[in-house]
């Protein structure tokens, strides 16, 4: 029997490697999420295009086949990036994309009455988008962004493919050096597991505690 | 680097194999996935809860980790107890369980939207649940969530990459083979990206069609 203490710790390390990479890919995902989102909403054509254009490529395209071009294509022209920043710019971008159709969404769910009353206010189209529509939007977006964060976590195993040393790129060291494959994937695999869990379990804290206090005032 | 048209068209009969591999992938995918979404959603309304329960917790688990993982656990791990899988059938499996999880979700709506009154007449006019399932239920069930299952077939489409990793030579493996014999990576995989972005742009307009034939998706 072989003991797989030095194993485990080597898996833990890619773990680590994974968190990191959903954490920066989420983060980016979200800061992309809101820009493109709200540029397809906005009253300059030249920014519904641009935003539409991002978001028809980034979801039209495969993430695999934009990962390998950010690795392997973006060097040739000039740009150099190391397998954590690819990796996270990569998943950003994707993730952002399905994001940006979220907040599109969830802006556009809000009533017509809401925009109407700020119009009677005479708030600014930015103070209408921050104090009125985003805080209640943002409770119809949290579910899909919860899905949308644990596709990213999913997404995550494909850097492996670019010689980042996450959690599966990790799984097959081990499986490399002792040939056994059983234990590394279970192991990646309940992994995996338990942080979508803990992003969903996340996620309906975080809803909860956002619709306190709202119980009855949107149908 | 410069962009070489010689070169594209020397590669492109190798691509168009590769894009044959892919298609192929997604089409026995998508029908193992529509086969085994069924499957896993009639399980999970199971009145046994020895049956629904645990059928729940494996849909759970594999929409919780990351297909490349799945698919390395089929080509790398069943061998060792004996099952030997062609990189082929092993990657349509995987694509075929994994979506097979979220289209189960798909026909679990479809199947909750059929109304409680059509289950009782069903139960009045003294069908056999066989009956009732097969001539009553799923015939109304069905039409509905075709678009939304279309949408998760060109998600699925949209993973295929994937299968290079477990050495099936569909179109990625075949740009990434040509890009490491020639050591020119823009042109295959900028191509890789075309070619993806032109079968997803015509499956869009497909979707469309299906959406006007069968009613919205609810998104």
């Amino acid at each position: 029997m072989t003991d797989w203490s030095g194993y485990l710790s080597l898996i833990l390390q890619g773990a680590l490697v994974t968190i990191q990479l959903t954490l920066l890919g989420s983060a980016l995902a979200l800061v992309m999420a809101f820009a493109a989102g709200l540029g397809r909403l906005s009253r300059f054509a030249p920014a519904r295009w641009l935003a539409t254009a991002y978001i028809e490529f980034f979801r039209g395209t495969s993430i695999f086949v934009q990962l390998f071009w950010v690795y392997f294509v973006l060097p040739l022209l000039g740009v150099t990036l190391s397998p954590l920043q690819a990796g996270v710019l990569a998943l950003g971008l994707n993730v952002g994309a399905y994001g940006a159709e979220v907040v599109r969404g969830a802006v556009q769910s809000i009533g017509r009455e809401q925009f109407e009353a700020c119009v009677a206010l005479n708030l600014s189209r930015f103070q209408a988008m921050r104090h009125v529509i985003l805080p209640q939007a943002l409770i119809v977006m949290l579910p899909t962004f919860g899905n949308n964060a644990i596709e990213l976590l999913k997404a995550t195993a494909i850097v492996s493919l670019i010689s980042l040393s996450d959690m599966t790129f990790q799984a097959q060291v081990v499986r490399a050096q002792t040939g056994n494959t059983f234990f590394p994937f279970a192991t990646i695999l309940v992994l995996y597991f338990a942080m979508a869990m803990t992003i969903s379990t996340a996620i309906r804290w975080l809803e909860r505690r956002m619709t306190r206090g709202l119980d009855g005032v949107r149908s | 680097m410069e962009w070489d048209w010689n070169f594209v068209w020397r590669i492109m009969p190798t691509m168009i194999e590769g894009v044959k591999i892919t298609i192929l992938a997604t089409i026995l995918g998508s029908a193992l996935a529509a086969a085994v979404g069924l499957v896993i959603a009639l399980l999970r309304r199971s009145p046994n809860k020895l049956v629904s329960r645990p059928v729940g917790f494996f849909a759970e688990f594999i929409r919780g980790t990351p297909l490349l993982v799945q698919l390395y656990f089929l080509f790398y791990v069943l061998p060792s107890a004996g099952i030997l899988l062609s990189p082929l059938v092993a990657g349509v499996i995987g694509l075929g369980l994994h979506y097979g999880t979220y289209a189960a979700e798909v026909y679990r709506a479809g199947i909750d939207n059929v109304p409680r009154g059509q289950w009782e007449a069903a139960k009045a006019c003294n069908l056999t649940p066989g009956q009732t399932w097969l001539h009553v239920v799923l015939p109304q069930a069905i039409p509905p969530m075709i678009p939304a299952l279309a949408n998760y077939f060109i998600a699925m489409f949209k993973e295929t990459p994937l299968l290079s990793a477990i050495t099936v030579l569909e179109l990625m493996n075949q740009a990434r083979s040509i890009a490491n014999t020639n050591y020119r990576y823009i042109e295959p995989i900028t191509l890789v990206g075309v070619f993806f972005l032109v079968i997803s742009l015509v499956s869009v307009f497909g979707l469309r069609w299906l959406e006007r034939r069968y009613g919205r998706v609810e998104n």
